[in-house]
């Protein structure tokens, strides 16, 4: 199986929520979304993202918009005004989730549009 | 098929300090009827009750008033309704500001309409000794532990206290805190009467809400393929075409930038989201996972099936307490060997404090080497190569004000006292600033009573 970064099958947005952040990904197609809901646990968040949320993950799933939504319990560094980070409001949060690779079948590739990085169509 | 023309409602302001050209385009650019304006977040609220302390004129969005001054003939000229939630914690401070500029237009018959009752602050003790415990959501904590350094304290009021101020003829509606899909539900109850128990319209509301309420988030802003976003420069704000039913649609003016799609609106429906399935409003409980999200042709997206439940017998509070202090200061290091300098000149500074009997525990202090992976660290492996120069940025917290200016006054002596290339230094010294906590809680419906105002220039 290809082993690609998630951003070659998802989209994502994040932002503070109380004291932690969501991180809602985006699937680029219904079989990437299929494929995600399967694999894109709330575990697999959580390893990946140790170093910026030392919390909880929860994983909410919206069917209707291909979107996996994780809830990180304890990611602002004590969140809000209290936070000493950079990224005090987990703006970047879904971009390090995107970052992330994976082993992706070949049939969710082709079904799965590649994102065009070269100016609007 | 509808049997009148939808609704068109825009918001063209995210948060306070988003761009004034939202709205001035939006109102230029094309057809509106409704223009909403979201300036409040948490941490806001507590900054506007501290400046109404020190002066009882002040406490609202002052960005609102110059707002209309720029755009009152036009607004006026085009019947376009606007409906703000720039009052903060003074909002007949700032509809006195509105009327003041509406007069100096010449401008008469003009009504200014306040929505109020949302700001408990000065009521807190009075509704504890009445059994309200404000207990922490997110800790479980009771508010009589920090009631003494408690800054603000509003409750998230519904739609419909603004709709009744748009049925009693105002042009510009002011509120203080309020729901922020509040902003676009209240026009929508006004133009197609729902009523409180039109609960799938209300859920259909408040998902047009959420999604228009951080301006051009959902038309292509902090959009993952940037790159396909056309003239993000002169990017549109959101409107949403509104029908009877509930029904409505995305779009933004025919020529601006940016782009609303399937995609782009999705992104904003994911954006500060809990659990989809029950997005809780005074009004109601709005079901995120219910709908369709269609595109229907360039820039129009559809959204259709809402389904809602009926809303929790409680409202939200806001409350904002004093928390400490802190303060974050940064210098740019340039290469050769930046990464290494920058680290020394951080190791520098804690030393010269312990010196002095300031020290500063983990979770007090903190070290960023700006260039070199802080945003993704442990996540991702810096690109290979020296960065050429790298931002320190330092910083601590705590609840002693002196300990934490000592360390401002510790960052800048590395220019000449540290290792060579240490610059940017800009500002003067990092002072210590008051730390907002942020304490949601919840109360009693009942206990709470929203209150609409009308108001007609010239003021007498």
């Amino acid at each position: 199986m290809p082993n690609v970064p998630l951003s070659r099958i998802a989209q994502a947005r994040s932002g503070d929520k109380g004291e932690g952040s969501n991180a809602g990904i985006l699937a680029r197609s219904q079989e990437a979304y299929d494929f995600l809901k399967e694999s894109l646990t709330e575990d697999v968040a959580r390893k990946h993202l140790l170093s910026i949320n030392p919390g909880k993950v929860t994983r909410y799933a919206a069917d209707n918009m291909w979107v996996l939504n994780f809830l990180l319990s304890d990611s602002l560094g004590g969140g809000g005004s209290a936070s000493l980070k950079t990224d005090a409001q987990g703006k970047t949060h879904g971009l390090a989730l995107l970052r992330m690779n994976m082993d992706v079948p070949e049939s969710v590739l082709d079904a799965t549009p590649a994102p065009r990085e070269d100016g609007p169509s | 098929m509808p049997s009148r023309p939808p609704v068109r409602i825009a918001n063209g302001q995210g948060f306070w300090g988003d761009s004034i050209l939202g709205p001035i385009r939006l109102l230029r650019e094309g057809p509106l009827d409704y223009l909403t304006l979201d300036y409040l977040a948490e941490v806001t609220m507590s900054i506007m009750q501290k400046l109404k302390t020190r002066d009882p004129s002040k406490g609202y969005a002052t960005d609102f008033v110059r707002l209309i001054d720029r755009v009152l003939p036009e607004l006026v000229e085009k019947n376009v309704r606007v409906v703000a939630n720039a009052g903060g914690v003074n909002p007949h401070a700032c509809k006195d500001a509105l009327l003041e500029v509406i007069a100096k237009h010449g401008l008469q018959g003009i009504k200014v309409a306040v929505v109020e009752g949302d700001d408990i602050y000065g009521d807190l003790e009075a509704m504890m000794e009445g059994g309200e415990t404000f207990t922490n959501m997110d800790t479980g904590q009771p508010l009589s532990g920090v009631l003494d350094k408690v800054t603000s304290a509003n409750v998230y009021l519904g739609a419909f206290p603004i709709a009744e101020a748009l049925d009693q003829g105002a042009q510009i509606v002011v509120t203080g805190r309020g729901t922020d899909p509040g902003l676009v539900i209240g026009p929508m109850i006004h133009e197609f009467g729902w009523g409180p128990d039109d609960l799938d319209k209300l859920a259909a509301g408040t998902v047009a809400g959420h999604i228009v309420e951080c301006g051009a988030q959902c038309t292509g802003g902090n959009f993952t393929d940037w790159e396909q976003v056309p003239d993000m420069a002169m990017i549109g704000y959101p409107i949403i075409e509104a029908q009877a039913d509930g029904t409505f649609h995305v779009t933004k003016h025919a020529g601006t930038g940016g782009m609303v799609t399937r995609s782009t609106v999705a992104h904003q429906l994911a954006y500060e989201m809990g659990d989809p399935s029950a997005y809780l409003t005074p009004d109601v409980v709005a079901d995120f996972t219910s709908f369709q999200i269609t595109d229907e042709g360039q820039d129009r997206v559809r959204i259709d099936g809402v389904r809602g439940s009926i809303a929790t017998p409680t409202y939200k509070v806001s409350m904002s307490y004093q928390d400490g202090w802190k303060s974050v200061g940064q210098l740019t290091v340039s290469g050769p060997n930046a990464l290494a300098k920058a680290k020394r000149c951080a190791e520098i500074v804690w030393e010269r404090l312990a010196y002095d009997g300031f020290t500063y525990s983990d979770e007090q202090r903190m070290v960023e080497f700006v260039g070199a992976n802080v945003c993704h660290e442990g996540i991702t492996i810096p690109e290979a190569g020296e960065p050429s120069e790298i931002v320190l940025r330092m910083g601590v917290k705590g609840p002693d004000r002196a300990a934490i200016d000592r360390f401002g006054s510790e960052l800048v002596p590395l220019v000449t006292s540290g290792p060579p290339g240490v610059t940017g230094f800009a500002g003067g010294r990092p002072k210590a600033t008051e730390i907002i906590g942020y304490w949601p809680a919840l109360v009693k419906k009942d206990r709470i009573q929203p209150r609409v105002s009308v108001f007609t220039s010239p003021s007498a």
